[in-house]
């Protein structure tokens, strides 16, 4: 089979049409966002917001609102109730954010088996990649590019936020503003992303891309390109791998940006594990000349 | 008479039940350098938070040249170099980057840079003689080329009003002469200039006046009489003799 039939013949059904595209817009946004979040620290904040945007996803479907709305109400929603729960009591923060998206995203499980035509809803959970629809594809491109078009737009005022707030709100910035803006687009993203991976492995492509990245350059601007590339290249060929192999997309897309981070971590130049233990050792040779 | 850069008037500050501040009250006109020394706790930080407008407080108001702390910030007239342990340093940005963002409050929505923000910069860089490092990662920086990276920021956002955070803190002996030679320069072309600091024997060379803080405002003077060692008894709960202030 020569490679062009390789790469064309699974895009000769329109459903795979479609899961490319939402995989690939769902990739690239998930991963311009990764970046800030791994910086920031907001890694479990990611995993909390996506599983708990999950009830507001189904009321959303149940009142016949776009997901969009719902998503983003629970999404601040469960910052909100975090911050409640970790200031006014003993509880410290990661206990305060395994308490809150965990209920709401029991509360989203109950809500789907108590709402009709059950099947589509549990796509959320695990995604559904190809089974995607002309409309579900709509919502992802208008929400992906609103999201993608603030993130690059406000890209300097995010990295500010990220890097010294102090001094973003010492400039007459508003810092609280920049990280709500965040975290709302944060729950967008989610949404998007939803539907290619599921709310269990959303979190997965809100980390492991800026993550490389982060591994592979010592240059902010430069990790806001690197990761949606390498994101997006993974999500393509996971998506490939998992046509071919007859496996889970999602799941397969997930497992090649862990492979990708595993082969970074392990060979980047800079901030590699081997690079840096060869550079260790010939620094300890070139303390003994004698040996 | 001149407006006064700095005057914080009888501010008090709680957090929930703890008292941080208790009516302190500090007038300083421009060009002067003020050391603010007290010991852990003793409100230093929170100062500065009240002066940036960071928490409100509960009675007071503060006056940056004249004008609201929020009024001041929209004009970029307040430079804040922070503590080393308030920065992520594996953070990617070259020290060039870290300096730019002075320039932010400047430019549009966007914060493109143009020619004039990146002359600023330029000469920010010079100033506190970074030039050959800009395009370093900021966290390969030695701690004295941080903070006058830091410094440098508040050069190039054009800042009358400097705000120091403990900068001498792990910084060798040759890097704070630097830094006192950079403070006291920008002082004499017109900054004023607030700097927290533990290290007391650096104060009478780089500042103009000391305050002596616990909470509330001990003595507000020159920098050889508030160091003397009673004084700093009472700042640092030393006074075991239990004398009653002299304030």
């Amino acid at each position: 089979m020569n490679l062009i039939v390789f790469f064309l013949e699974p895009l000769s059904y329109d459903f795979m049409v479609r899961a490319l595209a939402t995989t690939l817009i769902a990739s690239i946004v998930c991963a311009l966002l990764s970046c800030w979040l791994v910086l920031i620290g907001w890694s479990l904040m990611g995993d909390a917001v996506s599983h708990a945007v999950l009830p507001g996803v189904v009321l959303a479907y149940i009142v016949g609102v776009p997901f969009a709305v719902g998503a983003v109400a629970f999404g601040f929603l469960a910052v909100g109730l975090i911050g409640l729960v970790r200031d006014t009591s003993r509880v410290k923060e990661d206990a305060a954010i395994g308490i809150v998206f965990t209920t709401l995203f029991a509360l989203g499980l109950v809500l789907i088996s108590i709402t009709p035509s059950q099947t589509d809803l549990f796509h959320i959970i695990f995604g559904n990649l190809l089974g995607v629809s002309w409309a579900d594809l709509t919502q992802i491109i208008v929400l992906g590019a609103i999201t993608f078009t603030i993130l690059v737009i406000k890209r300097r005022d995010f990295t500010l936020f990220a890097f010294d707030p102090t001094h973003a709100h010492a400039i007459g910035l508003n810092p609280k503003l920049l990280g709500a803006a965040l975290l709302g687009l944060l729950a967008l993203t989610a949404v998007v992303a939803l539907q290619a991976v599921g709310v269990v492995l959303v979190v997965a492509m809100l980390i492991i891309p800026g993550a490389t990245a982060y591994l592979l350059t010592d240059r902010f601007g430069r990790m806001l390109v690197i990761a949606p590339v390498i994101s997006a290249m993974c999500a393509g060929i996971g998506l490939y791998l998992s046509y071919y192999l007859d496996t889970a997309s999602g799941g397969m897309v997930v497992l090649t940006q862990g492979a990708a981070f595993t082969a970074v971590y392990l060979f980047s130049p800079r901030h590699g594990l081997v690079g840096q233990r060869i550079l260790a050792r010939r620094r300890r040779g070139s303390l003994e000349p004698s040996s | 008479m001149s407006v006064p850069s700095i005057e914080v008037r009888n501010v008090t500050v709680h957090y929930g039940e703890v008292l941080a501040l208790d009516h302190a009250n500090i007038t300083l006109d421009p060009g002067r350098v003020c050391a603010l020394v007290g010991m852990n706790g003793s409100g230093k930080s929170t100062l500065f938070k009240a002066i940036m407008g960071m928490v409100r407080p509960d009675s007071g108001t503060v006056l940056i040249n004249g004008a609201s702390p929020l009024k001041s910030r929209k004009s970029g007239a307040i430079g804040y170099v922070p503590q080393s342990e308030e920065i992520d340093w594996d953070f990617p940005l070259s020290v060039r980057d870290v300096v730019m963002m002075g320039r932010f409050g400047h430019m549009g929505l966007r914060r493109h840079a143009k020619k004039s923000d990146n002359d600023a910069v330029d000469h920010a860089l010079e100033r506190v003689e970074l030039t050959d490092y800009a395009s370093r990662a900021i966290g390969q920086l030695s701690c004295g080329q941080k903070k006058r990276a830091f410094v440098a920021r508040g050069i190039a956002q054009g800042a009358s009003v400097l705000l120091l955070d403990e900068p001498f803190a792990g910084v060798d002996k040759r890097s704070e002469a630097t830094m006192t030679t950079l403070l006291r320069e920008l002082s004499a072309d017109g900054a004023t200039i607030l700097v927290s600091t533990h290290d007391l024997h650096a104060v009478p060379i780089l500042a103009d006046e000391a305050v002596l803080l616990m909470r509330r405002v001990l003595m507000h003077g020159d920098p050889h009489e508030v160091l003397k060692p009673n004084n700093l008894a009472l700042a640092f709960g030393l006074d075991v003799l239990n004398r009653g202030t002299t304030v």
